[in-house]
């Protein structure tokens, strides 16, 4: 396999009026775990469904009603540790985290704040070739969603709905080791494509299956040098959070604004206060939610319906048994099997089904030519057709048969084309549509010859100019190829028209 | 650790039980009776000795990943004092 070695990227330095500020920035990902049901009752956690339909009444708090652990999540959650490469922890447990709000019928979230089932483990952050950022993660800990609340079916009423309370969430803790807003959009998008690769939670941003919450404080540059040597957080500026975001671009444009309203009002002489904000992106600023603020104080404390998680080692070797080959090492596998480039590589993993889909049509024997084809060509005609893999209408077997056809010289490139936009559109098996529609390259040189041949009889003037200037011998190849409908092995046709004009 | 009037307050708003301000120091004196039981337990060695967690040794009840509930919408939202189309109607709350 091959050993990549990466550089640490630079922090980005925003210029204030007066000095130089860097970032500083941590994120706490909310991901949905993939299950049927839900944390702690049997309600499905099915997204669409008619409003308060998948609900039980453990999910609606209803009085005497108790939880209780749905298996998968926890190994989904474990799963998902061994993933980030982080220490799973045999024992952990729920805690309550208490505050009221009407899509929270419990008036308290079951968390684990003060044993999480995942401890430290990190993510590798690819930002261009070579350069890349290891962010480590704290911890992750299970605990349930709320439910939705919409505000504006009515002027004066909001309505809620419970078929998201209880779904099983996981909270994936990094540390401030994030230096700039593509860092940041990098890591979530990193953190995605593992948990899609692990299964674990589908990565719908826009349905809010993963969900980030920022961390953005500015200090001068130096500074960050000395906390990251001391663990020292008086080194850093105060932070502020930046709730509940599911778009990449937000993210990015909100650590900015944030950013820039922290340096004015330092700069200014004043001071940062530390509180949860909400980014608007059609005003594009963060404002302070101070409803939010008042709640701060969760009391929370051990979950007294819930006894500890307590799991043994053998059930977690099991699961790591079964952990699939993850983007890193697909990537390098790649790289190294098959002779991509980089980029290549990173765009065949970028999803797991790309990455099977090419394998796949990697078997017809050329690594390089199936990488081509899958990304220029097919990537490129489901695009058009706002298609994606899996309703690709050309199934591996079918692009690696076009591609294998390439490698025998039966077809040229050209007509490779011309074969797939086939395929494409009607389907069928490329070597016989090859052959029902003559499509064949002609590499029998008497075939050739006799079309040299005949092209030289009937343009003697053109033979004149081309022994005159021997670039003007291109003419007679494209006639050629014109003659036998594009279907002469171009190499056979270029060597043969210039030792018939005797170049 | 001493409850003064305050801090009742706090607790009682933050637990959304509405408490009159004439009521609010016997509230503070009722917590501190409790918090001076807590203190006298403080008084045990319990150094070394692990939380104890369940009268009867026992594992975490766990529940295989199966839809076996939910889709009942009618009798979730029947002790509601206000739904609409399937949802509960609540005074408007917003950010």
């Amino acid at each position: 396999m091959l050993d990549l070695t990466y550089k640490a990227p630079k922090p980005k330095v925003i210029a204030g009026m007066r000095d130089d500020w860097e970032l500083v920035i941590g994120m706490e990902i909310h991901a949905q775990i993939s299950s049927e049901a839900k944390l702690f009752s049997g309600a499905s956690t099915k997204f669409g469904n008619e409003p308060n339909s998948n609900v039980a009444f453990v999910d609606a708090a209803m009085p005497g009603m108790l939880p209780v652990i749905n298996e998968y999540c926890i190994e989904q959650a474990v799963r998902t540790g061994l993933g980030l490469k982080a220490e799973i922890n045999l024992f952990s447990a729920f805690d309550r985290k208490n505050y009221f709000y009407p899509d929270l019928p419990q008036g308290y979230q079951i968390s684990q704040l003060y044993h999480p089932i995942v401890g430290e483990g990190e993510v590798l952050v690819e930002l261009e070739e070579g350069v890349a950022r290891n962010v480590r993660i704290e911890r992750i800990h299970m605990e349930q969603d709320a439910g939705k609340s919409i505000h504006d079916m009515d002027p004066t009423m909001s309505f809620v709905d419970l078929n998201r309370t209880g779904v099983a969430l996981m909270e994936i803790v990094s540390r401030p080791d994030i230096r700039s807003p593509e860092e940041a959009a990098a890591f979530v998008g990193k953190l995605r494509q593992i948990l899609r690769y692990l299964d674990t939670c589908d990565g719908n941003m826009q349905n809010g299956n993963m969900r980030a919450d920022v961390n953005v404080s500015v200090c001068k540059p130096g500074q960050y040098e000395k906390f990251a040597e001391t663990g020292d957080f008086g080194h850093l500026g105060t932070r502020c959070e930046i709730k509940n975001m599911n778009s990449m671009r937000f993210i990015q444009a909100a650590i900015m604004v944030e950013a820039n309203r922290q340096i004015a009002i330092i700069e200014d002489g004043g001071k940062i206060d530390q509180e949860t904000r909400l980014y608007d992106p059609d005003k594009n600023e963060t404002r302070s939610m101070r409803s939010k603020e008042e709640a701060h104080d969760y009391r929370y404390f051990p979950c007294p319906d819930l006894l500890p998680l307590e799991i043994e080692q053998g059930w977690v070797d099991d699961i790591a048994a079964t952990l699939p080959e993850l983007p890193d090492a697909k990537k390098t596998r790649f790289m190294g099997d098959f002779g991509l480039s980089d980029y290549d590589a990173s765009v065949l993993t970028a999803e797991v089904e790309n990455a099977d889909f090419f394998e796949e049509v990697a078997k017809a024997g050329d690594g390089k030519l199936a990488a081509n084809w899958v990304i220029n060509e097919l990537f490129g005609r489901l695009k058009k057709d706002d298609k994606t893999i899996q309703d690709s209408p050309v199934n591996p077997g079918q692009l690696g048969g076009i591609i294998a056809l390439i490698k025998k010289g039966d077809i040229s490139g050209k007509i490779a084309k011309d074969l797939f936009e086939i395929v494409y559109t009607e389907g069928g098996d490329p070597a016989e549509i090859v052959e029902a529609r003559g499509m064949k390259q002609v590499t029998d040189t008497g075939a050739i010859e006799a079309a040299v041949d005949e092209i030289i009889a009937a343009n003697p003037a053109q033979v004149e100019k081309a022994q005159a200037n021997p670039k003007l011998a291109g003419w007679f190849v494209g006639q050629v190829m014109k003659a036998t409908g594009g279907k002469a092995n171009p190499a056979v046709v270029n060597q043969l028209v210039s030792k018939k004009l005797a170049l | 650790m001493s409850i003064d009037k305050d801090t009742a307050a706090r607790v009682a708003k933050l637990a959304r039980i509405k408490v009159e301000d004439d009521a609010l120091p016997a509230l503070a004196q009722e917590f501190n009776a409790i918090l001076g039981f807590i203190e006298e337990l403080n008084e045990v060695d319990v150094e070394g000795v692990e939380p104890m967690t369940s009268v009867t040794p026992q594992r975490l009840k766990r529940r295989v990943d199966g839809v076996t509930d939910g889709n009942q919408q009618e009798a979730v939202l029947k002790n509601a004092p206000d739904a609409r189309e399937g949802f509960f109607a609540v005074p408007k709350v917003v950010e």
